[in-house]
């Protein structure tokens, strides 16, 4: 599904990502843990094609294609999903105008026909009822005026929508109290499948007891510092994230072999 | 200023030859005599003056315009394309001014409306125009506007629209100015008076489009009255012909608890200029000044407006947005004036312009006048571009560049689009926004 192979990055003039690998199968979910400036978001943002993030090595494959080169409505048609930290308020273009835009423009390139209104108002009204969100939020426009959590559940529920084959979760979780938190893990929870793969980049481990990752990783100065099981989590958050500072990144590669055994195991 | 005297003097012979041709008694005849004077006096204006520092016209000045005859004019084809969509209301056609009777359609008026051409009115008995005398000239002063005192000086045409205390008109009056040169330069100079009697309320919408690849000047005025109570909600859209020019005036006067909105849309056209002047004559009052400029390739488009608070406890709102591509440059001046009788004034004014290419230039300035003391005004103006975070946001939701970036083109015009209460109107301007996209980068 998703291959990342000694990924760096720059973000503005920051060196960012010091070489990422990490391998991704069908159906499995990765949380990449670590502290503020680890490079959680920058590497998030690489995956999606975000503007001023540089990529100055590496390689990272999405189904086999150069993630890289595409641009980013181009993997978005190819099943990414980015779920935003920091969801874009866009005042005059209306929340349901653009998810059918946005449905439509997958559909399309999946050489499935366009959904007419009535199918996706069935469509949108099942996964609404998923992740407990009102009416009104669909006809406002995209995130304006909400709150931080209805945001956050905007973000899921355009993920139920569009159907991915790899979500990647940036800090879905932060901001939102336990009942939203609920709600958000819920619908992601809703979403797991044997085809789609889930990236849950988070900073607080809370999130993991409601989304059971297959895999957990650290990040540390644009490394992953260690890789586990979900008890990896735990263990995070008894210690924190302090350890880190002893411990020597672990060399690049190695990382990439040893979690590309496990997850193909 | 040779330029001036060159401009003057052709028109000085025109307006000889109009006086021999078809000489008008009586108040109007009066009225011409006294608007070429001011406009032989004014001469065109240059940048020299303030309201025109940042539109040069010499465009305009230098081009030999000829005044439409009464036969000019286009065929039924070239409006036929022209025509806006319509909502069913009636709607009165000119052609380079002047009334075009088989083109028009001014059926289904309830009673105590009255849609007339201002040659049909003048012709229909004695003293047709007396009932006009206050407002005719009178609401659109020419003593210090050139380009006003000019349409003035060749007053024969227009239209007439009179509704009666009371009465409302439930449908749009639609009214359409197309203008095209044949051969040489044609100045077309569209005339609207509209009086609205005390408790009535219309609707009306002045389309000015053009066609054909040889200039023609639209210089239009229209005069707006609008009495206590009554309330007017005015739309103009220029869409005038790549290469031509339109010049506009807009001015209105309300009455004691009258209500006017006018929404302003210019798009096409080399040098477009739009003024609209509101006197709040009356306390109460209430006055909307919305306005969408869209610009292109090398278009200026100016817009200037005026609102004068005579009156106490009148309330204005203004909202202008531009969204200006290629190597367009538009100018913004917003004038609030606020007197001193003038007291619980609540006045907003702001202007916001998008910019969608590096060369595109917008001058705004607001300018208040205010002589009370106990008033509201604000005023603000906002220039930018479209929003990275949005456009990247658009992208990672499969939406290609283009598709982003008119939806957010469409999305910065979409409170004023909502003002829009004639869907017609609001479906064309949905057009006009799309049209946009693809002249991108060719500017």
């Amino acid at each position: 599904m998703l291959e990342i192979r000694n990924l760096q990055a720059k973000a503005g003039d920051r060196q960012i990502l010091n070489g990422i690998d990490l391998t991704v199968s069908p159906g499995e979910v990765h949380a990449i843990m670590g502290p503020n400036g680890s490079g959680k978001s920058t590497l998030a943002g690489a995956l999606a094609g975000r503007d001023g993030i540089e990529v100055t090595g590496g390689s990272a494959t999405f189904k086999g294609q150069d993630l890289l080169e595409l641009e980013p409505e181009e993997r978005a048609r190819e099943g990414l999903f980015l779920a935003f930290q920091y969801p874009v308020e866009i005042p005059g273009v209306n929340n349901a105008y653009l998810l059918k835009a946005a449905l439509n423009e997958v559909r399309k390139h999946r050489g499935q026909p366009e959904l007419d209104a009535m199918d996706f108002m069935t469509l949108v009204r099942k996964r609404m009822s998923l992740l407990e969100m009102d009416d009104a939020l669909l006809n406002r426009p995209v995130n304006d005026g909400f709150s931080g959590g209805e945001k956050k559940r905007n973000e899921i529920f355009q993920l139920a929508v569009l159907e991915p084959t790899l979500a990647i979760l940036d800090e879905t979780d932060s901001g939102l109290d336990i009942d939203a938190l609920k709600t958000v893990a819920g619908g992601v929870n809703a979403m797991r499948s044997p085809e789609r793969s889930m990236v849950v980049v988070t900073h607080y481990q809370r999130l993991l007891h409601y989304i059971v990752p297959d895999f957990v990783h650290v990040l540390a100065r644009g490394r992953i510092v260690k890789s586990g099981g979900k008890e990896l989590a735990l263990e995070l958050e008894e210690k924190g994230y302090g350890w880190l500072d002893a411990e020597p990144a672990r060399p690049a590669v190695a990382s990439g072999v040893s979690l590309h055994e496990t997850s193909t195991a | 200023m040779p330029q001036i005297a060159i401009g003057a003097d052709s028109y000085a012979a025109q307006f000889a030859t109009l006086k021999g041709t078809a000489p008008a008694a009586g108040p109007l005849g009066s009225l011409r005599d006294d608007a070429f004077r001011c406009f032989d006096r004014l001469g065109f204006p240059t940048t020299r003056l303030e309201e025109w520092r940042f539109t040069n016209i010499a465009p305009i000045v230098d081009t030999p315009f000829q005044a439409a005859g009464a036969a000019a004019g286009s065929g039924r084809e070239v409006v036929d394309a022209l025509r806006p969509p319509r909502s069913g209301g009636p709607e009165l056609v000119f052609v380079n001014g002047r009334f075009a009777p088989e083109l028009s359609d001014a059926s289904g008026l309830p009673p105590g409306v009255r849609v007339r051409s201002l040659a049909a009115t003048a012709d229909a008995e004695a003293g047709g125009l007396d009932a006009l005398a206050p407002y005719l000239g009178r609401l659109a002063r020419f003593e210090r506007h050139a380009f006003t005192a000019l349409n003035t000086a060749f007053l024969a045409d227009g239209a007439v629209i009179e509704v009666d205390g009371g009465v409302l008109v439930d449908r749009p009056i639609h009214l359409l100015f197309a203008s095209s040169s044949d051969a040489a330069p044609v100045l077309s100079q569209p005339r609207v008076l509209v009086v609205a009697g005390a408790s009535s309320e219309l609707r009306v919408v002045e389309s000015h489009a053009g066609a054909g690849d040889v200039p023609y000047l639209s210089n239009a005025v229209t005069e707006v009255s609008v009495a206590e109570n009554a309330v007017v909600d005015h739309y103009t859209v220029v869409r005038e012909a790549p290469a031509a020019f339109h010049v506009g005036s807009l001015a209105v006067r309300i009455g004691r608890a009258g209500n006017f909105s006018s929404h302003a849309i210019t798009a096409g056209g080399a040098i477009v200029r739009h003024e609209a002047g509101v006197v709040l004559g009356g306390e109460g009052g209430e006055c909307t000044l919305n306005g969408l400029y869209l610009a292109n390739g090398r278009q200026l488009v100016d817009n200037q407006t005026t609102i004068d608070h005579a009156m106490p406890h009148c309330d204005s709102h203004e909202l202008y947005k531009g969204i200006l591509d290629g190597r367009s440059r538009a100018v913004f001046n917003g004038k609030i004036i606020v007197r001193l009788d003038a007291q619980k004034t609540d006045a907003k004014q702001s202007n916001k312009a998008l910019l969608l290419s590096e060369d595109a230039q917008i001058t705004t300035k607001p300018q208040l006048e205010i002589f009370a003391d106990d008033v509201k005004c604000t005023h603000g103006a906002t220039v930018g571009q479209l929003d990275a975070d949005a456009m990247f946001y658009l992208r990672s939701r499969a939406l290609s560049e283009a598709q982003a970036r008119q939806l957010l083109i469409h999305a910065f015009a979409a409170d004023l689009l909502g003002h829009i209460k004639v869907e017609a109107i609001r479906r064309q301007l949905d057009a006009l926004l799309l049209e946009r996209l693809p002249m991108n980068g060719n500017g």
